[in-house]
């Protein structure tokens, strides 16, 4: 706690300023936050540390992995590489946001079924982002690997890769992954 | 990471003059790329004017056939937009080959073009890097160089640019649309980005403070027929290696006209001059398309380890323009 104290009174010293604050609020999965923090918070550490809404997962915390992905504003996002006070007002559903009145969401249901998982940490990621994806798809949005770009879309397994593939999964269910997106999104 | 103050730009005049005249402040937009140098250390703004919720979101058709693009569309956006996908396929294959789709869906036209390097050495605080610390060495030159240029560096940096999309905007003559203190001006999209020289820490010709408020593509007809090819080490989700960005206008066998554009091989996107003239008037056969690749590449400087970008981006080029070619059915 010291040392702690010592770090924060060295970088007023070299700011002549303390950490700055910022009031914002979130509906997040329904619900509207309130919340004060230090205008260096991202979406994500005030989701878990500040919220205590524990699905959107810490992996790379450098936009790398996709563990943090949510859907904000109802497109799929991380949330690592976001300065909350810049989404004042937005609205995030994240995965446990998903299952509305304890039913769970088609794409949950799936990736259970499928067994679309191990250990579990990429999950809500992946379920979080799947759920963008299928969407982004049915309004006929293309991939790297669409033919024609003005065409309808059909979610192949090769679509279904390259739109997930900012999603990493250290355990490597990849293949089960797929095959609860494919089943989800018919 | 240093604590800062934030501010929502009221409108983009304000936008400029709240970074202009304060050395520490910077504009945040998307943040995919800014928010992880600040947690990195690379950057350390102490104040920061948000630019993400100013007027720059729309795509619009120009008169003429051109397409101005705000500033603050996101990535994913202009890739799926009508006007983008059918006037210049180049440039929605460019965006949808770049990043994953969460972070396309927070990125920004302006940022991607101030996206910086991804040289290991440059992310690496405690490695000498004269894009970071001026003066401070290049520890790329004589270390890990796979990922490296081949083209226009110097003695001072060896980075690569990292935009799929510039490269496509490179090859379709875009202009940069900016406004700072003393009004508007318009940057071409090959001006844009700097080569090394001596002073890599500056990647861009724009001044602090100046703002980017649209890019502007030309009417380009022939761009109908355009491709972007990108050469990584995975399938998906990994920057280039080497990338191509091409379009073809073909006539009886011929070439009328190409435009040419490569990723990965250099500080800035890199528009392909002399392999562009190579190719003018040229029949459309692979032997052209050799004779103009060698023609880009014969100034190439390869490092230690990545003498394999001159064959890749020889074939690569080949390629594309074969494929195109074909496609029209030459």
């Amino acid at each position: 706690m010291k040392h702690w104290r010592c770090a924060r009174a060295a970088l007023r010293r070299e700011r002549g300023s303390k950490p700055m604050e910022a009031r914002i609020t979130l509906q997040v999965d329904g619900e509207r936050r309130a919340l004060t923090l230090d205008t260096r918070t991202t979406l994500l550490d005030a989701l878990r540390d500040h919220l205590g809404v524990m699905s959107p997962k810490k992996g790379c915390d450098h936009g790398q992995c996709g563990a943090c992905t949510v859907l904000l504003d109802g497109r799929r996002a991380t949330t690592c590489l976001s300065f909350a006070v810049a989404h004042d007002g937005a609205a995030i559903t994240t995965a446990q946001g998903l299952a509305a009145n304890g039913a769970l969401h088609p794409v949950q249901r799936a990736f259970i079924a499928h067994d679309g998982l191990q250990c579990g940490y990429c999950t809500p990621g992946q379920i979080c982002s799947a759920v963008g994806m299928i969407e982004e798809a049915r309004a006929g949005h293309p991939s790297h690997v669409t033919k024609d770009l003005t065409g309808p879309v059909a979610l192949t397994d090769d679509e279904i890769r390259e739109r997930m593939s900012g999603n990493l999964c250290r355990c490597g269910a990849y293949v089960n992954i797929l095959a609860a997106i494919r089943e989800a999104a018919s | 990471m240093m604590p800062f103050a934030y501010e929502r730009a009221a409108d983009p005049a304000a936008a400029v003059a709240a970074v202009t005249g304060r050395p520490g402040a910077a504009f945040l937009g998307g943040g995919t790329n800014l928010v992880d140098h600040m947690k990195l250390g690379i950057a350390t703004p102490d104040r920061l004017v948000d630019v993400s919720r100013l007027p720059f979101d729309r795509v619009e058709a120009l008169p003429g056939g051109g397409v101005r693009i705000g500033a603050g569309v996101r990535n994913s956006d202009l890739a799926t937009h009508p006007l983008i996908r059918s006037r210049y396929p180049v440039l929605a294959q460019a965006l949808l080959a770049g990043a994953s789709a969460q972070l396309r869906n927070l990125a920004t036209t302006g940022g991607n073009l101030l996206q910086r390097t991804r040289c290991v050495y440059f992310q690496d605080l405690t490695t000498p890097c004269n894009k970071r610390r001026p003066g401070s060495g290049c520890a790329a030159i004589g270390g890990f160089t796979r990922y490296h240029a081949i083209l226009g560096a110097s003695e001072h940096c060896v980075a690569t640019h990292p935009s799929d999309m510039a490269v496509a905007m490179a090859a379709l003559d875009a202009v940069v649309v900016v406004l700072g203190e003393k009004g508007e001006r318009r940057i071409p999209l090959t001006d844009f980005h700097r080569l090394p020289g001596e002073m890599p820490d500056r990647d861009t010709v724009l001044e602090h403070g100046e703002l980017i408020t649209a890019v502007e593509l030309p009417a380009l007809p022939f761009a109908a027929r355009s491709a972007y090819r990108k050469v990584r080490e995975r399938a998906s989700y990994a920057f280039a290696l080497v990338s191509v960005a091409a379009a073809l206008d073909l006539a009886d066998g011929a070439i009328r006209e190409a435009r040419l554009a490569l990723g990965g091989v250099a500080h800035k996107p890199w528009r392909a001059v002399r392999a562009e003239a190579a190719l003018r008037g040229a029949p459309a056969t692979v032997e052209s398309y050799r004779r103009a690749a060698d023609a880009e590449l014969a100034p190439a400087k390869p490092l230690a380890g990545n003498a394999f970008k001159l064959p890749m981006a020889r074939n690569t080029v080949i390629a594309v323009l074969r494929d195109l070619a074909k496609e029209g059915g030459a």
